[in-house]
């Protein structure tokens, strides 16, 4: 009698927590009705690319092998929380003291050393395969630098620099052709995350690390900055895309073209090389020269501007160029105060950087 | 034994001006009030970090929100991952064990009771010093700054090149001088538990909280010296012209992270095995059985003790050391969990055939059980270096060493408070309400800890001020930020709990437990001296023995 009770007591206060947690979730689906792009979500469990994939594989085992345990100890745990709970029946006296078992306590040290075993050697494979990899000779070279708050992209054997957008061939069976990065910093520490591709890899000053990847499908690959670097860690968004052989050389042959010389901006142009611009951005085939911000030759051939932080479109630009602040505070770009005339020819100059 | 006293005591305290009850407390060198001084002031600390995460969470629940900017987002982590750690869970373990310890052992007070007040000063004044940076973070520049260079503080983003100002070195100094003060409790728990026990009370019988705070102890001394000397290199980098992680002239940012986590992984062992003591007290009195392998248990510890110090590279896997150094790292990091998961099966074996109470304390610790577990096993998933490529320093971490710092450390200091409140105030607490408590902080925790794992897994790095839509992350952090509200409700139960029982709470005598250890043999709260007759003891469970004459532990130990 009592004992069901008891039971009804728990099953009503299991059933009211259930409840609870449904309606919180339920609540929270209806504020997002519409499902995320899933090409968009950047999850560890969507490898598309060799590192990423067997890093997948050895997680579905470490996974099996937890939520085995899991649920072993947490159903003896449930079990000795119901079997062994003080009822309204019991008398006051004390239960049988027991003070310990040699052979049991033996046992549940030496299984979990033989788990830890398989774990270790299946883990030491994985860690071989990605970090000792080979560099076939079709392999791409790129340097990656991180700054305060944006990638620079150097292609040293192709002469290409560009700046948070990284394009790189897609994966081939026949021909490899994987993308091996050595990874710099100019100031802080940053880390190199895109998760469908590659586990993160740190980017410290005064150190040369180095990290690969092969896509295996062509497409745009979300990731950003993994490692605090200050105040706009959180908007030093990363995307790498992934063309097709004959795309990518495309790409390669439109980035080694000089800037566009265009008379008809010429009043932009000249703003542009006459403010501080030209001290932080080069534009090659011009006085502008500086390493400290991006590099702009190319600056239309990327989709996003701010690292990410904003469409690439004449409105987001011209507000950019206006008060950075206002897309991504914090920034180290200063607002060059210019009159709205001036910003008008200055954004028209940099639309033309094709 | 020692009960006899009880009628000694008769000084009425209340009787006097307030004015001289706080100079008794300022100047005080008496254990018990030193351990309640600390936490309160840990209580308190608590709530300024509980303030802090709530700030973050609200601007978090939508992508894009302009709560706050990105300069007090950054402050705020830095502020709450500081208060937390340094600030809230140390000084109120350290203050149970100052409580706890001399009773425990039977001693009139710790080795050195001077030591340990100047300890106590230091550890408040750090982190008082670590708030007035919100008011002289910048020095002579401008308005208030705390520090933002997130609480492991990596170099060289504590260059001055870029961290202007006063706000690191306002951290920088809390932390050292409060870490001096850690090292002199240190010091003070060792000397006491070695040198101080009543008679009979050999190593092999001393109550688990002592063993375990013994290893914490000499844990402290080691893992805080490293972190004390990173300190001063800092300063030294930033005032007297050294370079040790001075990138820009040749330094090493990778030094530091060495430097700070030798500290900082044994420093989470540090946290956990008092926490452990705890458990291993609890348990067993409300499963009315002794703990289930009482030598083996102290065994594990002190592995976890050794072996905790050959970890600490595990949170550097990222940093790029060549595949030996990780493959090495993957190894102690995961044999760590084997004496971890023989402590969770001996209290399960503890708790097997018992008759177990759910009194609010038990709650708090089958809680602990069930979470460390979960925190144990995401934890083998961090230590599998290639997952943790991926893991690591995402939200999935986050929620990792949340679930060890709330889910396991905080649960278990709740249920020291229910446990040990009647024996510190001489009051019982409302059991209804620390059920409250309990239950909203549990859907709380589980509504935030438990969903703050799958955006780490979606690509979602910490330490970020807002997030782009679209990447299937806000429906995640819309319900981490929900549970929050139970969590804040959960711990309003509890502070109602604490202040209304002290004034109306009934008087909750000697052993309100029926428990076993010899602080309840005095009476509560405890007399200036503790025990008027030293107390002698020939088993673990001395008030066993003399409520149960004709069964006593000493036959079979």
């Amino acid at each position: 009698m009592k004992r069901s009770e008891h039971a009804r007591g728990l099953l009503h206060r299991a059933a009211g927590i259930a409840v609870l947690l449904g309606g919180v979730l339920l609540a929270a689906k209806l504020c997002y009705g519409a499902p995320p792009d899933p090409g968009q979500i950047p999850s560890i469990f969507k490898p598309q690319s060799t590192p990423a994939n067997s890093i997948f594989h050895l997680s579905l085992l470490v996974l099996a092998i937890t939520g085995l345990i899991f649920a072993l100890v947490f159903s003896l745990l449930v079990y000795v929380i119901v079997k062994f709970r003080k009822r309204d029946i019991d008398d006051a006296s004390e239960p049988p003291q027991v003070y310990g078992s040699n052979q049991i306590e033996l046992a549940w040290t030496v299984i979990p050393i033989l788990i830890v075993l398989v774990l270790f050697l299946a883990t030491a494979r994985v860690i071989r395969s990605i970090q000792d990899a080979p560099k076939p000779s079709g392999a791409i070279e790129v340097i990656a630098i991180g700054h305060q708050f944006w990638w620079e992209f150097r292609y040293p054997a192709l002469g290409v620099v560009t700046a948070n957008e990284l394009h790189v061939p897609v994966g081939d069976a026949s021909n490899p052709t994987p993308t091996f990065l050595t990874l710099l910093s100019a100031d802080t520490d940053h880390s190199f995350w895109v998760p469908r591709l590659a586990g993160k890899t740190d980017l410290i000053p005064n150190r040369v690390n180095h990290t690969w990847i092969d896509p295996l499908q062509t497409g745009l690959y979300l990731g950003q900055c993994a490692q605090y670097c200050g105040t706009q860690h959180a908007k030093m968004l990363l995307r790498v895309y992934a063309d097709s052989p004959e795309q990518f050389n495309q790409w390669v042959q439109e980035q080694k073209n000089p800037a566009n010389n265009n008379d008809a901006v010429a009043d932009g142009r000249r703003i542009f090389e006459t403010t501080a611009c030209v001290n932080c951005h080069a534009v090659s085939g011009t006085i502008a020269d500086g390493h400290f911000g991006p590099d702009l030759t190319h600056l239309m051939s990327r989709e996003t501007i701010a690292s990410g932080a904003a469409l690439n479109t004449r409105e987001n630009l011209r507000a950019w160029l206006q008060n950075p602040d206002s897309i991504k505070p914090g920034s180290l770009m200063p607002a060059m105060q210019l009159n709205e005339k001036d910003l008008d020819a200055l954004t028209a100059y940099l639309l033309t950087l094709r | 034994m020692s009960s006899q006293a009880i009628t000694l005591t008769t000084v009425r305290q209340d009787a006097r001006p307030v004015s001289e009850r706080i100079h008794d407390w300022v100047v005080t060198v008496d254990h018990k009030k030193l351990g309640i001084l600390y936490i309160v002031y840990g209580l308190v600390f608590l709530m300024l970090g509980g303030i802090e995460a709530t700030i973050m969470r609200i601007q978090l629940i939508v992508p894009h929100n302009h709560f706050v900017s990105p300069q007090v987002f950054n402050r705020m982590f830095t502020m709450h991952g500081t208060t937390m750690i340094f600030f809230v869970v140390m000084p109120l373990l350290f203050g149970f064990g100052t409580y706890l310890i001399p009773l425990m052992i039977g001693a009139r007070d710790m080795a050195f009771p001077r030591l340990n007040a100047f300890s106590f000063w230091m550890t408040a004044f750090g982190g008082v010093l670590l708030y007035f940076s919100f008011i002289g973070g910048y020095g002579l520049y401008g308005a208030g700054n705390a520090p933002d260079v997130g609480w492991f503080a990596y170099a060289p983003l504590t260059a001055r090149a870029f961290s202007p100002g006063h706000s690191t070195d306002f951290w920088t100094l809390a932390l050292l001088i409060s870490g001096i003060g850690s090292i002199g409790t240190a010091v003070n728990f060792i000397t006491t538990i070695l040198s101080m026990r009543c008679p009979g009370m050999t190593l092999g019988k001393m109550p688990l909280l002592a063993w375990l705070n013994l290893i914490m102890g000499g844990m402290v001394i080691l893992a805080l010296s490293p972190l004390t000397a990173a300190q001063i290199m800092l300063s030294i980098d930033r005032y007297l012209g050294g370079h040790f992680f001075d990138t820009q002239a040749g330094g090493s940012a990778v030094l530091w992270m060495h430097f700070f986590w030798i500290f900082g992984h044994p420093e989470v062992y540090i946290l956990v095995v008092p926490a452990f003591a705890f458990v291993s007290e609890i348990i067993p009195v409300f499963s009315r059985k002794p703990i289930f392998g009482y030598p083996i248990m102290v065994a594990a510890t002190v592995c976890i003790g050794f072996i905790s110090f050959s970890v600490w590279a595990h949170h550097m896997f990222t940093v790029g050391m060549n595949s030996y150094g990780n493959t090495f790292f993957t190894v102690t990091s995961m044999i760590i969990a084997v004496p971890t998961g023989i402590k969770i099966f001996n209290w399960l074996g503890t708790m097997w055939g018992g008759k177990i109470q759910f009194k609010a304390p038990m709650l708090f610790c089958v809680g602990f059980v069930f979470q460390f577990l979960i925190a144990g096993l995401t934890g083998i998933m961090l230590a599998t270096s290639p997952f943790d490529w991926q893991l690591g320093n995402s939200y999935f971490v986050v929620a990792h060493f949340h679930y060890v710092i709330v889910g396991a450390i905080l649960f278990t200091i709740f249920g020291a408070f229910y446990y040990w409140f009647p024996k510190m105030s001489g009051r019982m607490y409302n059991e209804a309400l620390g059920k409250w408590h309990f239950w909203l902080f549990f859907v709380g925790f589980h509504l935030t800890f438990d969903f703050m794992h799958i955006p780490g897994m979606l690509g979602m790095p910490r330490r970020i001020y807002t997030y782009e839509p679209g990447r299937g992350w806000e429906i995640w952090n819309l319900i981490v930020t929900i549970g929050v509200i139970f969590q804040i409700f959960g711990v309003l139960a509890f502070v109602i709990n604490l202040l209304w029982s002290f004034w109306k709470g009934k008087a909750a005598g000697n052993d309100p437990w029926d428990a076993w250890t010899l602080e309840w043999s005095t009476t509560s709260p405890p007399p200036d001296y503790d025990f008027a007759v030293t107390p002698a003891v020939r088993s673990r469970r001395p008030l066993w023995d003399r409520k149960h004459p004709e069964d006593p532990d000493w036959k079979y130990e």
